[in-house]
C-alpha cells in the first residue's frame, strides 16, 4: 500500500465525509453525540458532531445545520448520496451523549446528553437507518475515529481506555 | 439579531476589566491558600468560534481537571477553572501533603478530588463575589462540579446554553500561575467566564455602557 492515508477531522457542530482508505475522527465528545453513517459496499462514510437535539431550540437564523440532530442527519445523508452512497445501504454507529457533571438540581438543559441521544435515535428511525453499534451515556468524554475500510469505530476515553465497535 | 454584532471594542474592554477584577481576587485567594506568590496575566477577551475555544483550552483532546459551575441570579452564565492534569496533581500533592497522588491515571482517590473541588470553590467564589461587588448585581454560583476528562468534552458543556443562540462565544480568559517556578512544578490554570447571551446587556447596563440595538 503506497497510498497515503489521511484522517479527516471534524470539529464541534461540524460534519464531513470520507472515502476509503481515509478515516474520519472527532475528538472531545462530551454531551455531544458523534454519529457515523456509512455505506460499506461503496466505502464512503460521514461523521457529524451534534450539540443539540432539535433545531427548534435555535433562536437565530440561519441555522448551523450540523449543530442539531434533526437537520444534521438529513443533510449528512444527502451529502453521502452525492458521494455515491445508497440511502438504503446506510448504517449508523453512534457514540457520546455523556453526562459530564452531576448536579443535584438537574434542569433540562443539564440533561442534554441523554436528550441528544434520544433525538439522534428518533431521527435515524425516521430515516430508516439501522444503528449497528452504540456507546452512549456514562460520564466520560470520548474521541472517536471511523475507518470505512473495515467499518470499525474506535472509541477512546480518558478513564476507560480504548474500545472498538 | 445576532447579539455579537452589537459588541464593540469598548464592550470588550469592559469585559476585560471584569476578568481583571474577578481573577485578581481569585489569584489572591489562591496565593493565600498555597502560601505562594501567584502571577496573573492580563485578561484576554475574545469573540471566538466554538472550535477556537477548544484550542484555547489546549486542544479538545487535552486532559484537564475542569471545575465547572453555573451562575444564576441577575446574570447567568457558565464558569470554568481549568488546570492541566499534571498541575492538578501538583496542587493536590501540595494541599494534602501526599506525594503518591497521581491524577494522570484512574482511579482517582476521593481526597484529591475533594481538594480540587474545594480549590474551584474558593477561586470561583472570590472571582464572583468581587464581580458582584463591582457591578452591584446578584450572582448565585451553583456548587462547583469537577471532572477530569478531555477539555473539549468539559468546555462543550458550558457552551450548550450559548449554542442555541450563536456559533460564537465571548470568552473572558485569565491565566494565573505561580511565580518563579519551572513550568512542571507550578500551578497555572485558566479561568473561562462565559456569560449567557442575555446577560451581556445586564452587565453593560450595570456598568453604564450602552449597547445600541
Amino acid at each position: 500500500m503506497t497510498e497515503q492515508m489521511t484522517v479527516v477531522k471534524v470539529g464541534i457542530a461540524d460534519m464531513n465525509t470520507v472515502k476509503t482508505p481515509n478515516s474520519i475522527r472527532t475528538s472531545g465528545l462530551g454531551s455531544c453525540v458523534g454519529v457515523v453513517l456509512y455505506d460499506q459496499l461503496r466505502g464512503v462514510a460521514g461523521l457529524v458532531h451534534i450539540m443539540l437535539p432539535d433545531s427548534s431550540l435555535s433562536k437565530t437564523t440561519p441555522v448551523n445545520i450540523a449543530k442539531f440532530a434533526d437537520t444534521a442527519l438529513v443533510a449528512l445523508v444527502k451529502k453521502l448520496e452525492r458521494l455515491g452512497a445508497k440511502k438504503n445501504c446506510l448504517k449508523a454507529k453512534i457514540a457520546g451523549g455523556a453526562q459530564m457533571f452531576q448536579f443535584s438540581g438537574t434542569t433540562d438543559i443539564m440533561r442534554i446528553g441523554p436528550r441528544n441521544v434520544e433525538a439522534v435515535k428518533k431521527q435515524l428511525q425516521q430515516l430508516n437507518i439501522p444503528i449497528f453499534a452504540e456507546d452512549v451515556g456514562g460520564n466520560s468524554g470520548r474521541t472517536i475515529e471511523f475507518n470505512p475500510e473495515n467499518c470499525q469505530l474506535m472509541i477512546r476515553t480518558v478513564n476507560k481506555g480504548t474500545s472498538v465497535l | 439579531m445576532a447579539f455579537i454584532d452589537n459588541i464593540h471594542s469598548l464592550h470588550l474592554d469592559v469585559l476585560k476589566e471584569i476578568g481583571n477584577i474577578g481573577a485578581g481576587h481569585a489569584a489572591t485567594s489562591l496565593s493565600k491558600l498555597l502560601n505562594k506568590k501567584i502571577d496573573m496575566q492580563v485578561p484576554d477577551v475574545q469573540i471566538i468560534s466554538f472550535a477556537e475555544i477548544m484550542e484555547l483550552a489546549g486542544g479538545s483532546e487535552n486532559i484537564v481537571a475542569g471545575i465547572f459551575l453555573r451562575i444564576e441570579g441577575d446574570v447567568s452564565g457558565s464558569m470554568f477553572f481549568m488546570l492541566p492534569i499534571d498541575q492538578a496533581t501538583n496542587f493536590a500533592k501540595g494541599m494534602i501533603g501526599d506525594d503518591s497522588i497521581d491524577l494522570r491515571h484512574p482511579p482517582f482517590g476521593e481526597l484529591p478530588l475533594s481538594a480540587l473541588q474545594e480549590l474551584g470553590n474558593i477561586l470561583s467564589g472570590s472571582y464572583l463575589s468581587s464581580l458582584s461587588d463591582f457591578t452591584n448585581l446578584s450572582l448565585y454560583p451553583s456548587v462547583p462540579a469537577l471532572a477530569i476528562d478531555m477539555a473539549g468534552a468539559i468546555v462543550s458543556y458550558g457552551l450548550i446554553e450559548l449554542s442555541q443562540v450563536s456559533d460564537y462565544a465571548i470568552v473572558i480568559n485569565t491565566a494565573i500561575n505561580e511565580e518563579n517556578t519551572c513550568a512542571s512544578e507550578s500551578v497555572n490554570g485558566h479561568f473561562f467566564l462565559l456569560p449567557d447571551p442575555d446577560s451581556f446587556y445586564t452587565i453593560f447596563k450595570a456598568l453604564g455602557v450602552t449597547v445600541d440595538d
